[in-house]
């Protein structure tokens, strides 16, 4: 990997419950609430170029699902290159 | 279908399967690492893969030919509740991006090949261990099985294979060369062959959808009317049941069904060996993570590929095998040419699951059985050329399996393998997290899943058959029908969390574990962490 590789976990003057990690945590779980509930999508109107409701929300979850974890992916690198920075700063 | 050879599609389909076994011998060359008789090399790729080739890797082997079959056949036989998949395969890549990085880096810093030489490590049990490996075996051998069962449904659209009353021999060649070529290059590339060989049959589904979702809906005259008749077929009452054939969208009554299939179905997969095998040959964790962004392209298609089975209604096509479905719908539908590039995009879609299948039950049987019970100093070069036999072996068990059984008989293990591949989520997943289970409770929670899960599944009639007529059932206490391997992985979570308080309070010998919580979260460069291959090639594939 040529950008910022991955670093250990936390020192341990960091909390391990950060809000970024919060949000991280919603990112991941939201698509658990939105595809498990099943009763909320589970109809034919409307429909979308003729596709039911069923089956066109469905595939616009696995859009929106991918999204949500590019955001995590996203914020976790910068929550572990903020944790780089910090402790190289208290080592030195 | 039995209207005689399609000879323009087989041609093609010669033609491109040639070209696939072709690449496969020369994976061995590709990348080579300077020791190829170590079980990394063979069986891992030499732990080198970067995000593209696990991409292909993964999707290859995730997406096998069977669900290629399998799931627009599903959504053609019952409609809503054959889309289930789509949710499944949702689900799983937040757990991907939560749990596998962790069981990367214990694995490079241990050097574990397989997830039952985690629990081996971890909990200081090889009953534990074996228990994994076992189940990981049984639950892989159907699979592999089903991957031979997707080539046969092409070979019998395409007309080769004859009819019942062919000679066995003649009927079942195409299938017994197509097998024997890719034990073969199995044999001698190990895991480089299907990596290889991925590019090409994803690159060919990839052009076989897109072109079946575009061209098919103009040709039968827009989805309005495709999903207009699928509704007509469906609000027929099947005579076998007495309840409609199936709905555009499930009612109350089959949403926990719908529900607990798509979570139990996303839980268990990354148990199988050959997705953890997948992952474990990739190169970094950031390159797990990353996969967990952009392995979801492949749901999509899965999606669009489901509603194939809406279109193989609407076309007319009529099979008593589901299973043809989608072929039949391709050679109807299809130029004959582009016919044949459909059928070995699923046939070489089989390959490569079997491929690396084979490959990660043999891993098993050689680093958890051989090495653990019956040979413990044995060398890596021994290891690899047992692991390399087995996978002969695991390939030849599975087509006697395909050949001699009816093909119900895989399908219903296969189903039962999912159930069982859930029990050892615990112990796996749990593992990674914490210390806190004890070993002795772990092996009576999958005990207790895997006994429950199997009678619960014997249990379970269809119209068809007597036993083993589908994977879900009432849900005991909540009275809902769910997936059964859901439910087992509930009853095992419970066994295991409350032995581990009786076991803990009896102070039962909790074993040794050799990780440290540094383990988890190495990366590549740390100190200690097995880097295979030379720098130099490593940057070259990048």
């Amino acid at each position: 990997m040529s950008e910022a590789p991955e670093v250990r976990q936390p020192g341990a003057d960091q909390p391990v419950v950060t809000p970024m990690r919060v949000v991280i945590g919603l990112c991941l779980f939201a698509p658990f609430v939105s595809m498990l509930w099943v009763g909320s999508y589970a109809k034919v109107d409307p429909a979308f170029i003729g596709i039911p409701f069923f089956y066109w929300y469905q595939m616009l979850w696995v859009v929106i699902s991918t999204a949500l974890t590019m955001t995590a992916y996203q914020l976790w690198q910068r929550d572990q290159r903020a944790r780089a920075v910090s402790k190289g700063g208290a080592d030195a | 279908m039995n209207d005689g050879v399609n000879g323009v599609a087989l041609a093609v389909f010669i033609i491109l399967f040639l070209a696939v076994t072709v690449i496969g011998f020369m994976a061995s060359r590709w990348r080579k690492a300077e020791n190829e008789n170590s079980l990394d090399e063979w069986g891992l790729g030499g732990r080198s893969f970067g995000t593209w080739i696990t991409w292909f890797l993964l999707g290859g082997d995730l997406y096998t030919a069977y669900t290629f079959v399998a799931v627009p056949a599903a959504i053609y036989a019952a409609g809503a509740a054959g889309f289930f998949a789509v949710p499944y395969t949702i689900l799983i890549y937040p757990l991907m991006f939560v749990f596998l990085p962790r069981l990367w880096s214990v694995s490079h810093k241990h050097g574990y090949v397989t997830t039952s030489d985690f629990v081996r490590g971890r909990f200081g049990s090889k009953g534990l261990s074996l228990a994994v490996a076992v189940t990981g075996i049984l639950a892989t051998m159907p699979y592999i099985a089903l991957q031979l069962v997707g080539i046969q449904a092409v070979l019998d659209v395409m007309g080769v294979g004859g009819g019942e009353d062919t000679n066995w021999f003649v009927k079942d060649l195409p299938l017994l060369i197509a097998f024997g070529v890719l034990a073969a290059y199995t044999y001698s590339s190990g895991l480089r062959a299907p990596a290889l060989i991925a590019f090409v049959k994803d690159a060919l589904i990839y052009i076989v959808i897109a072109v079946a979702i575009i061209y098919i809906p103009i040709k039968l005259g827009g989805f309005d009317e495709i999903f207009k008749s699928a509704g007509d077929a469906f609000s027929q009452t099947n005579p076998a049941t007495g309840k409609p054939r199936g709905a555009l969208a499930p009612g109350e009554a089959s949403q926990w069904t719908y529900a607990t299939l798509a979570l139990g179905s996303a839980l268990a997969l990354f148990m199988y060996p050959h997705s953890v095998t997948a992952v474990l040959s990739s190169r970094s964790r950031d390159v797990i993570r990353r996969n967990s962004t952009i392995l979801p392209l492949y749901s999509l298609m899965l999606g669009l590929l489901g509603l194939l089975g809406f279109m193989a209604i609407a076309a007319g096509v009529k099979v008593t095998n589901g299973q043809l479905a989608i072929p039949q719908l391709f050679e109807d539908m299809f130029p004959a040419w582009f016919a044949g590039v459909a059928f070995a995009a699923i046939g070489i879609g089989a390959l490569v699951p079997a491929a690396i299948m084979s490959i990660a039950a043999a891993n098993l049987f050689t680093r958890n059985i051989y090495k653990d019970f019956l040979k413990p100093d044995a060398t890596p070069a021994q290891e690899t050329k047992v692991s390399k036999l087995v996978s002969l072996l695991v390939k030849v068990g599975a087509l006697v399996f395909v050949l001699t059984m009816d093909k119900t008989v895989a399908i219903n293990f296969q189903l039962l393998g999912g159930i069982w591949i859930l029990q050892t989520f615990p112990a796996l997943v749990g593992g990674l997290f914490t210390r806190w289970f004890h070993r002795w409770a772990l092996l009576a929670g999958w005990a207790v899943g895997m006994l429950y899960g199997t009678l619960a599944a014997y249990g379970v009639a269809s119209p068809t058959q007597k036993h083993f007529g589908g994977s879900a059932k009432e849900i005991p206490g909540i009275g809902e029908i769910g997936y059964i391997g859901l439910t087992s992985f509930v009853l095992n979570v419970v066994v295991t969390v409350v032995l581990t308080f009786v076991l803990k309070a009896l102070k039962a010998p909790e074993g040794v574990d050799e990780t440290k919580p540094s383990d988890y979260t190495a990366d590549a460069g740390d100190p200690g962490v097995a880097v295979e291959l030379p720098p130099a090639t490593a940057a070259a594939t990048r």
